[in-house]
């Protein structure tokens, strides 16, 4: 826990010193009309920078401060990743077979493997998700979702 | 007597079939929000928003407050009857509200959740109706240092009544402000922190943030504990509705402080029902005359901690219609509705939108109704989503949170930024860093910056301008003291031990 404080903490003073950087090149002094375009994010980018350092030095100083726990227990997070790999796969998929046909196989993909549901069910979930999101959204509330390489085929 | 017929007229605007209708589905799917544990009103309201975009702006407005009262009402469904918290809102509920369901008594405390929560709602859209017009009047009064000194105000009750680590208040707030700040500079039109990126020009959006850092993040975080949703079964009869109704006439006080404070907690910008529903349940145990017996099963804790929340809830949305400055983090992705959809948030929206303003008053009534008559009578039908498994609701949810990431710009750049700031959710939640002030320095930010430059412009660069002006002065004064506040709250115990303490053993 200590150590992803500080990381964290660490992260943010990187971030801070970016904006810092970002504020001098465009200027934060007061201009020909008012303040210059780095003015507020010179103010934001300082005050992050020096809470940043607060805290670190705040959670090395206080010993009694964070449990000794783990960030995420070695139980949990082969579950965490579990969950977080697919959904970024489900957004490649997105990027090149739309969102119906991705969405279908995510869906079905997460159920199969971690809910070991039968092939049926996989598939009449999957298909029933990807049918209504078309009727609500492309039909009903005219948003259209981006649509891969197959779409035309079955004449969408 | 002007507020009551400007309310007839709200009533006429609200009743239209059409706007009954999107009302009832609104409230229907805020329950299914409500009652799901990975998916918060916040970034609920955050992922239907896309589907107002065809609709009339009352319509909209009425949509999506509407999901919010649902929202409110099924949180306490799953505290009750599976003892984990549908909403942050309803955590205090699984306190009493879980013993109780032990104890064959589910039908009580549900009705007393329902029931209660109705009725704080209810006396709150009255101090509302009668609160909101003059506020809006003194509103239209500001200029840019009584907006900038509003703000401050709104992100020191963070800071100096948050909960939870102060620092970590204020690093989460100034984050959110400098995600505001991405993209070409409000006043000069300059590119700022784009770093020559083409697509960072437009900046981070706000339903994409919060869609992620609370719904992703959600998910992420429930997946550490395999989430099986174990409960007790729970059906509302007549006779549970009369018996709550009498125990609360016994009980009135509680149910009247919870509003009362749940209401005022809900007005302080940025505060929203989560913060308002711990401190009333703790009011009602420190007052009780049996204060051992809360968390074993006593009613007074389920009516306590879901009066305050349906009341905070109600008055979030007072700042929010009558100054521009969402009083919770929902009211937050309301607020960047109202700018989607074109509209000029503020005390102008009084004049110049009087059916939007007093439809969305007449509809807070209507959809409360329908919230409460839909929970009594449903309350099987919800409980029954709860056993759809993890491995279908946790895909579900994504899919839906993509396509309400996605549809804001119709770009899927947006779907990535969201997986990112789930991830960013998901640490912060893990390391207790709240996210609500991220979220309103998100939405704040532009208009923080604007109020702020604009003064600077009107006094050459002097801060005393928001001290000489009245009001700018109050809220400054206010927000400042609350900023120093933690650190009088370690300086003084620390001053007491070096001036007090017997030095040197002598």
């Amino acid at each position: 826990m200590r150590k992803a404080e500080i990381i964290t903490s660490a992260v943010f003073l990187l971030i801070s010193a970016l904006v810092l950087y970002e504020a001098f090149s465009l200027g934060f002094g007061w201009g020909l009309e008012g303040p210059q375009p780095g003015f507020f994010i010179f103010w934001l980018g300082l005050g992050l920078g020096l809470s940043s350092v607060f805290r670190i030095v705040q959670v090395l100083r206080d010993r009694g401060l964070l449990p000794g726990a783990n960030f995420v227990s070695a139980k949990a997070w082969p579950e965490v990743v579990k969950v977080l790999v697919p959904m970024v796969g489900a957004v490649i998929l997105m990027e090149f077979l739309g969102f119906y046909i991705a969405s279908a196989l995510y869906l079905g993909f997460f159920m199969r493997w971690i809910g070991r549901f039968s092939w049926g069910m996989v598939l009449l979930v999957a298909f029933l998700f990807a049918f209504s999101h078309y009727l609500i959204f492309e039909k009903w509330f005219l948003v259209p979702l981006p649509k891969g390489l197959l779409e035309p085929y079955i004449g969408l | 007597m002007e507020s009551l017929s400007n309310l007839l007229m709200g009533f006429g605007v609200a009743l239209t079939p059409y706007n009954v209708m999107i009302a009832s589905v609104g409230v229907f799917l805020g329950v299914i929000i409500g009652v799901l544990p990975g998916l918060g009103g916040t970034s609920g309201v955050a992922i239907l928003l896309p589907l107002t975009f065809v609709m009339a702006h009352t319509s909209a407005i009425i949509f999506l407050s509407s999901v919010y009262w649902g929202a409110l009402f099924g949180g306490a469904i799953t505290s009750i009857l599976f003892n984990i918290p549908g909403e942050p809102w309803s955590v205090a509920t699984t306190f009493d509200g879980y013993p109780m369901a032990k104890q064959g008594k589910a039908g009580y405390a549900l009705s007393v959740a329902f029931v209660g929560g109705f009725f704080a709602s209810l006396f709150s859209i009255i101090l509302f109706s009668f609160f909101a017009p003059p506020l809006a009047e003194l509103a239209l009064q500001f200029g840019p240092p009584e907006y900038f000194a509003v703000m401050l105000l709104a992100f020191s009750t963070f800071v100096g009544l948050g909960g939870g680590s102060a620092i970590k208040n204020l690093m989460s707030a100034l984050i959110g402000f400098l995600l505001a700040s991405v993209g070409l500079d409000i006043v000069t039109g300059t590119p700022r922190l784009t770093f020559d990126s083409v697509t960072l020009l437009s900046g981070f959006n706000f339903v994409t943030v919060c869609i992620g850092v609370f719904g992703i993040g959600e998910i992420l975080l429930s997946a550490e504990e395999s989430l099986e949703f174990r409960g007790e079964q729970g059906r509302i009869g007549l006779r549970d509705v009369i018996t709550t109704i009498r125990d609360m006439f016994a009980k009135w006080y509680i149910w009247l402080t919870g509003t009362i404070l749940g209401f005022w907690i809900g007005v302080l910008p940025g505060t929203g029902a989560t913060p308002a529903s711990f401190m009333s349940y703790g009011m009602a145990k420190q007052y009780s005359r049996y204060p051992e017996k809360f968390g074993t099963g006593v009613m007074e804790g389920v009516l306590a901690t879901e009066s305050a929340a349906h009341a905070a809830g109600i008055g979030a949305l007072l700042p929010l219609v009558t100054l521009g400055v969402p009083g919770s983090p929902t009211a937050a992705v309301m607020l960047g509705g109202l700018y989607i959809w074109g509209l000029q948030p503020g005390p102008l929206l009084f004049i110049e939108k009087q059916d939007f303003v007093w439809g969305l008053i007449a509809s807070m009534y209507i959809g409360n109704i329908i919230g409460l008559f839909m929970c009594l009578l449903l309350v099987p039908l919800f409980a029954m989503i709860l056993r759809i498994p993890y491995a279908i609701l946790a895909p579900l949810i994504v899919l839906v949170s993509s396509v309400g990431s996605y549809a804001v710009n119709n770009r899927l750049f947006d779907v990535w930024l969201m997986l990112l700031f789930g991830v960013v959710g998901y640490v912060f939640k893990k390391l207790q860093y709240p996210l609500a002030p991220l979220a309103i320095g998100l939405v704040l930010g532009d208009l923080t910056e604007t109020a702020l430059r604009q003064s600077f412009i009107m006094s050459h660069g002097s801060f005393s301008i928001f001290f000489t002006r009245p009001i700018a002065a109050t809220c400054t004064a206010i927000a400042l003291f609350l900023f120093i506040f933690p650190t009088l709250r370690l300086l003084v115990p620390w001053l007491r031990n070096r001036l007090w303490a017997p030095r040197g053993g002598g």
